[in-house]
C-alpha cells in the first residue's frame, strides 16, 4: 500500500500528512516534486495544505498547471484515490476534478482553530472510517476557505449526496450550505477544507482525524 | 534621507559636506575617526557602508559596555552571544537554536510590512545556522487602546505576523501583548524563532580559506529598506511617515524555498560560512562573515541578481531586500549547490572571493568603488559609556492606604475585560499554530510546548516582561522578567534552559534612559545567575522615542526549556472536578504597580512593583517541577498580571470548570489582586502527598474546582460563562468597532 504525497514549492502540510500515512499504511510514503511528468506506481494520492506557489495569482491556480498536476488528473480519472486537504482541496476545484470555488473567508482573516463538523457521504476510501451524521473535530487553518458555486451546482452536490463534511454550528468561513468538503460522482476523489493529519494523535488534542487514514488503508487492503 | 538619494547618490564624486555626514546619522566626531581609519576622505559608497556598520543597531555602540556582563554561560551552552542565534544542547545530538529580534521602526511605520519582515528575518538567522524553524513567538507593546493609530496597528502587525509565518509553514505558538500609552507613537514587535538542529551539523558567519568563493543566494536586490538600519537608531518625530520606502518587503514565498534550499545544500559538507542579509544587507554579512574570519573580502557587484535597472554600488550594498543569503562555499562545489538553488527556482551567483588583505573591496563596472579597512568597519565603531542617572526608588504603597470602590468580584468582573487582561484568541487564531504536527501545548497557557520531531522531548517556550514594573524600578523588573518567563517554562513540567532578549528602550543619549538601560540588565543578570538561566542571543533596540518621549523600559525575554518526556507536561485546565487549588508562594498583597491598582483603581502612583526574590522564585519552582513530574500535580499556572484570582479564573475558562473558594483573607482585594512574584496556582488530588513533599514551600489551599461558577467563601458567585465571554469578547469588539 503505498501513497504518493505531491509536493509543490510552498506546500507546508507535506511532512505532517506523510507522518499520518505511514503510521496508518505502515509504509513511508512516496513524495513526488511539481515538476515530474511522471507519477510514481502508487495506491493513491495526497495533495497536502500549503502555499503552493506562494498562493499567486489564486489558491492553487498555479499547481493546478505544474506538470505533475496532469498526472494526477488522469490517474484520478483511471480511479486512482486522491485527496486534497486545504490548499490541496483549492488545486483539486481549479484543475477541475472538483466543482466549485475556495473563496477568502467571509471574515477577511486568516482562521486556526478546532472546528465542530457533521460526515455526510461515506461512501469513498477517504471517509468510510466514519459513520454518516458523526459529529467530529477537526482543526482549520486557512485564509481561503469559502466554498462557493452555483445553485445548480450546489444542488447537484446535494441530491447526488457528494457533499462528505460539513460544519456543524458556527460557520467559520461564510461557505455555502457548510460545505467543509465534497466528494466526485465516483468517490474516489476528495478535497477538504480541515486538515485530519492535524488532530490523528492524543497527544496534538484529539484523534479524529485519524479514520481518514485508517479509511483509506482498510481500502486499499481489500 | 529624502526620496531622490539614488538619483544625487549615482556618482561617488559627490563632496562628503557636513550636511551629508549627518544625514547618514554619523556624529562629526565619529566622522573624524573613519577619515582616520580609511587615512583619506571616504567617497559617497564608503561613507555609506561606514554609517550603516556604525549604526546603533549594527554596532551596539551604547549598549555594548553593559551587554559584555551578562551571564552568558552555562553546562548546556553551545554557542552564545555573537552569532547568527544562540545554541543550546537538548541531549542525544540534539541542539536548539533560537533568538528574538525587534521589528519596531518598520512595524511602527508600515504593519503589515514591518512585522511580517521581522519574523522573516528571526527565521532566517535561526536556519542560517542550519537549524529547521519549529516555532515563532513574539512580544508585542501597542500604544493606548483609544490611541487612533492603535487598531490600525494591531490589525497589520496580526496580519503581517500571521502572513508570513503562516504561508513558510513554522507555527507561531504563542507569545504577549501589552496596550500602554508609552507605546502610543513607538510600537514594540519583537519576533522570536526557534530550531532545532544536530549538534553536529550547526553553521557559523566566520569566513575561511582564502580563494573560496563568496556566493549570493535567493531573491534579486531592489532599492527597498535602504538605511533601514540607521532609520531603526534614530528616534520618531512628525515626518516619520516619510520613511516608508526604508521599510522592507517581504515573500514568505521564497523563504520557504530558501529555507528547503539552504537546508539541503547543508546537507551536504559544502558550506564553510553562511550569513542572512539583515539589517545593512550585504554589506554587513560580508563585513561580518570577512571580519569574524581575520580575513579579506572582495565582490563584483557586476554580478549581483538585482530586480531593478541602474542600481548603484551604494544601494546595492545597503539595499536590506529580503530573503538573501550570503556564503562561502569551498572550491569547486559551485556546481552541485547551483543545482540545489536552481531546482527551487532561486538566484544563486558567485559575486566575490575571499582575500588574504584584510579589507573590503568592491568593484562595480570594472572599477574599485570602495576599498576599506575590515577591522574598523566591524568594531571600530567607537563604544559609549553614556551617562546614566539611577530611577529614584519608589515608596512602596500599603495595601490598607487603598480606598476600593468596587468589590472583589465587582472589580474581577470589570478586570476580565481589560485591554492588558483580555483573551488574545482573536490574534492566536490568525496564527497558524499547529502546522509541522508537534504542537503539544497550543497558546494560551503559560508557555507553548513543541515537539521535538520524532522524539518524547518537547521544548517549552515563553516571552515576557512587565513594562509598568521595569518603568517603576528597572532592577526589580529586569529580574522579574526574566524570573516570569521561569516560571511559565516551570508551569508546564520543563525545566528552562536559556534565554535571548530583545532590549527596548528609549533615547541612550538621556541619561535617565540609560539609567533604565542600566538597572533591567542588573536585574535580569542577578536572575540569568541565580537560575542558571544564561543570555544566549539578543538584539538592543534604542532610539524608540517619539518627539522627546521614550517608551517604558521594555527588556522582553524569551525564554527556552526542555522536558524529556511531553507526555508528563501539564497545561493550566484542571481535568476534573473535585481537585484541591492550592497556591504555592507566599501571598504578601503587594498591591503597587498592580494592574488592578492602574486600571480599577485608577490610581496616578503606582508606587513600587513587587520585590522579586529569586532564591524564592528558585526554591518554588523546583518544587512545582517536580510535583508536576512525578505526577502530583494536575494542573499549573503561573501567577503574574492581575494576580492570584485572575490566574485562577484562566485555569478555570481553560478547563471549562468552576472554582468554589473556600478561604477567607484578611484584606480581600490586596490577596486577590496583590502581584507577589514566585507564586502558581496548582490542582492537586493527592492533598497529603503534595503537602508532605512541601516542606519550607508556603502553600495554602483556597479551594476546590467543580461546577461552572467561580463562587467566593462567603458565598458570592459569579457565573464562569459570564466571565469567560467578557474575558473573549473585549479583543473582538476593540477590533471590530466602525472607525468614527
Amino acid at each position: 500500500m503505498t501513497a504518493t504525497v505531491i509536493v509543490f514549492p510552498g506546500s507546508n502540510c507535506d511532512r505532517d500528512v506523510a507522518v499520518c500515512l505511514e503510521a496508518a499504511l505502515g509504509e513511508v510514503p512516496i513524495m513526488a516534486w511539481h515538476g515530474d511528468h511522471q507519477l510514481p506506481d502508487c495506491d493513491a494520492i495526497i495533495l497536502p495544505g500549503g502555499f503552493s506557489y506562494g498562493d499567486y495569482l489564486r489558491g492553487g491556480s498555479i499547481a493546478a498547471q505544474s506538470p505533475i498536476m496532469r498526472e494526477v488528473v488522469s490517474a484520478a480519472q483511471k480511479g486512482i484515490p486522491v485527496l486534497g486537504i486545504c490548499n490541496g482541496f483549492q488545486i483539486l476545484t481549479e484543475c477541475g476534478l472538483l466543482p466549485g470555488v475556495l473563496m477568502r473567508n467571509s471574515g477577511l482573516k486568516f482562521i486556526c482553530r478546532d472546528v465542530d463538523l457533521t460526515v455526510g457521504n461515506t461512501q469513498t476510501p477517504f471517509m468510510s472510517g466514519y459513520k454518516r451524521d458523526q459529529n467530529i473535530t477537526l482543526p482549520i487553518a486557512h485564509n481561503e476557505g469559502n466554498y462557493f458555486a452555483s445553485d445548480e451546482t450546489l444542488d447537484a452536490l446535494e441530491d447526488n449526496d457528494l457533499i462528505v463534511l460539513r460544519y456543524a454550528g458556527e460557520n467559520p468561513n461564510g461557505a455555502s450550505r457548510a460545505i467543509a468538503g465534497i466528494r466526485n460522482q465516483a468517490g474516489n476523489v476528495v478535497g477538504m477544507m480541515p486538515h485530519p493529519e492535524r488532530l490523528a494523535e492524543a497527544a496534538l488534542g484529539g484523534e479524529d482525524g485519524r479514520a481518514i487514514f485508517d479509511g483509506l488503508a482498510s481500502f486499499l487492503a481489500k | 534621507m529624502s526620496t531622490d538619494t539614488s538619483q544625487r547618490i549615482e556618482q561617488n564624486n559627490i563632496e562628503i559636506t557636513d550636511a551629508v555626514v549627518a544625514e547618514h546619522g554619523l556624529k562629526p566626531d565619529e566622522y573624524k575617526l573613519i577619515v582616520e581609519h580609511m587615512g583619506r576622505t571616504p567617497n559617497m559608497t564608503e561613507l555609506g557602508v561606514f554609517s550603516v556598520m556604525w549604526s546603533e543597531h549594527c554596532s551596539y555602540k551604547s549598549s555594548r559596555k553593559w551587554l559584555g556582563k551578562l551571564n552568558t554561560k552555562a553546562a548546556h551552552v553551545i554557542q552564545g552571544p555573537g552569532e547568527n542565534a544562540g545554541v543550546i544542547d537538548i541531549g542525544d545530538g540534539l541542539a536548539a537554536i533560537f533568538k528574538m529580534e525587534s521589528h519596531n521602526h518598520p512595524s511602527f511605520i508600515e504593519p503589515y510590512q514591518g512585522a511580517a519582515t521581522g519574523v522573516g528575518g528571526i527565521m532566517r538567522d535561526v536556519f542560517t545556522m542550519g537549524a529547521r524553524p519549529v516555532a515563532n513567538m513574539n512580544a508585542l507593546r501597542f500604544g493606548d487602546p483609544s490611541h487612533p493609530k492603535t487598531r490600525h496597528l494591531v490589525s497589520g502587525v496580526v496580519s503581517g505576523i500571521g502572513g508570513y509565518g503562516n504561508c513558510i509553514g513554522v507555527p507561531t505558538v504563542g507569545g504577549e501583548v501589552n496596550f500602554d500609552k508609552s507605546y502610543n507613537g513607538n510600537i514594540l514587535v519583537n519576533a522570536m524563532c526557534v530550531g532545532i538542529a544536530a549538534t553536529d551539523k550547526i553553521f557559523y558567519a566566520a569566513a575561511s580559506g582564502i580563494g573560496s568563493p563568496v556566493v549570493y543566494v535567493g531573491s534579486k536586490t531592489g532599492r527597498d529598506g535602504i538605511h533601514g538600519a540607521t532609520m531603526a537608531s534614530a528616534e520618531f518625530d512628525d515626518a516619520s511617515d516619510e520613511k516608508r520606502p526604508t521599510v522592507q518587503v517581504g515573500d514568505p514565498f521564497t523563504e520557504k524555498l530558501l529555507l528547503e534550499a539552504c537546508l539541503e545544500l547543508m546537507a551536504s559538507d559544502a558550506i564553510v560560512a553562511i550569513q542572512d542579509m539583515g539589517a545593512a544587507g550585504l554589506t554587513s554579512s560580508s563585513v561580518e562573515m570577512a571580519s569574524k574570519g581575520d580575513i579579506g573580502i572582495e565582490l563584483d557587484l557586476d554580478h549581483i541578481p538585482c530586480r531593478e535597472t541602474k542600481m548603484t554600488a551604494y544601494e546595492m550594498l545597503l539595499s536590506e531586500s529580503q530573503e538573501r543569503m550570503l556564503m562561502v562555499l569551498k572550491p569547486g562545489r559551485e556546481a552541485e549547490a547551483s543545482a540545489i538553488f536552481e531546482r527551487w527556482g532561486l538566484d544563486f551567483s558567485v559575486i566575490g572571493v575571499l582575500t588574504p588583505t584584510k579589507r573590503m573591496v568592491i568593484k562595480h563596472q570594472g572599477e574599485i568603488v570602495a576599498d576599506m579597512p575590515l577591522g574598523p568597519l566591524a568594531d571600530g565603531a567607537p563604544l559609549y559609556s553614556r551617562p546614566y542617572v539611577e530611577t529614584p526608588k519608589r515608596p512602596v504603597i500599603k495595601a490598607g492606604d487603598v480606598a476600593h470602590s468596587l468589590s472583589v468580584s465587582q472589580a474581577l468582573e470589570k478586570m476580565v475585560a481589560l485591554p492588558d487582561l483580555a483573551s488574545r484568541r482573536w490574534i492566536w487564531e490568525q496564527y497558524d499554530h499547529m502546522v509541522m504536527g508537534d504542537t503539544v501545548g497550543r497558546p494560551g497557557g503559560d508557555a507553548a510546548l513543541v515537539r521535538v520531531h520524532g522524539t518524547q522531548k518537547a521544548l517549552a517556550i515563553a516571552t515576557d516582561v512587565t513594562p509598568r514594573y521595569c518603568y517603576a524600578d528597572p532592577v526589580e523588573g529586569g529580574k522579574q522578567a526574566v524570573c516570569e518567563t521561569w516560571r511559565n517554562i516551570t508551569a508546564t513540567g520543563a525545566t528552562p534552559l536559556a534565554i535571548t532578549n530583545c532590549l527596548n528602550f528609549g533615547n541612550p543619549e538621556r541619561p535617565e534612559i540609560m539609567g533604565q538601560f542600566v538597572g533591567c540588565l542588573e536585574g535580569m543578570n542577578e536572575a540569568s545567575l541565580t537560575l542558571n538561566y544564561p543570555v544566549i542571543s539578543g538584539n538592543v533596540s534604542l532610539y524608540n522615542e517619539t518627539n522627546g518621549t521614550g517608551i517604558h523600559p521594555t527588556p522582553a525575554i524569551g525564554g527556552v526549556g526542555l522536558i524529556e518526556d511531553y507526555t508528563k507536561a501539564i497545561s493550566i485546565a484542571p481535568s476534573r472536578q473535585g481537585l484541591s487549588i492550592y497556591v504555592v508562594g507566599q501571598t504578601m498583597g503587594h498591591i503597587g504597580c498592580s494592574i488592578y491598582l492602574r486600571d480599577i483603581i485608577g490610581a496616578d502612583d503606582l508606587g513600587a512593583p513587587p520585590p522579586v526574590n529569586v532564591e524564592n522564585e528558585k526554591a518554588n519552582g523546583d518544587f512545582i517541577r517536580a510535583q508536576i513530574l512525578n505526577g502530583t500535580i494536575d494542573a499549573a499556572h503561573d501567577v503574574s498580571d492581575g494576580g492570584l484570582l485572575l490566574a485562577l479564573c484562566d485555569m478555570a475558562f481553560a478547563g471549562k470548570m468552576g472554582v468554589q473558594i473556600e478561604y477567607t483573607p484578611e484584606d480581600p482585594h490586596a490577596f486577590w489582586f496583590g502581584e507577589d512574584q514566585a507564586r502558581y496556582v496548582v490542582a492537586v488530588e493527592n492533598t497529603s502527598a503534595f503537602e508532605a513533599a512541601a516542606g519550607d514551600i508556603s502553600i495554602t489551599k483556597i479551594g476546590t474546582t467543580g461546577s461552572d461558577t467561580l463562587t467566593f467563601a462567603d458565598g458570592v458567585s459569579i457565573s464562569l460563562e459570564t466571565l469567560r465571554k467578557k474575558n473573549e469578547n473585549w479583543l473582538p469588539e476593540f477590533m471590530n468597532q466602525r472607525s468614527v
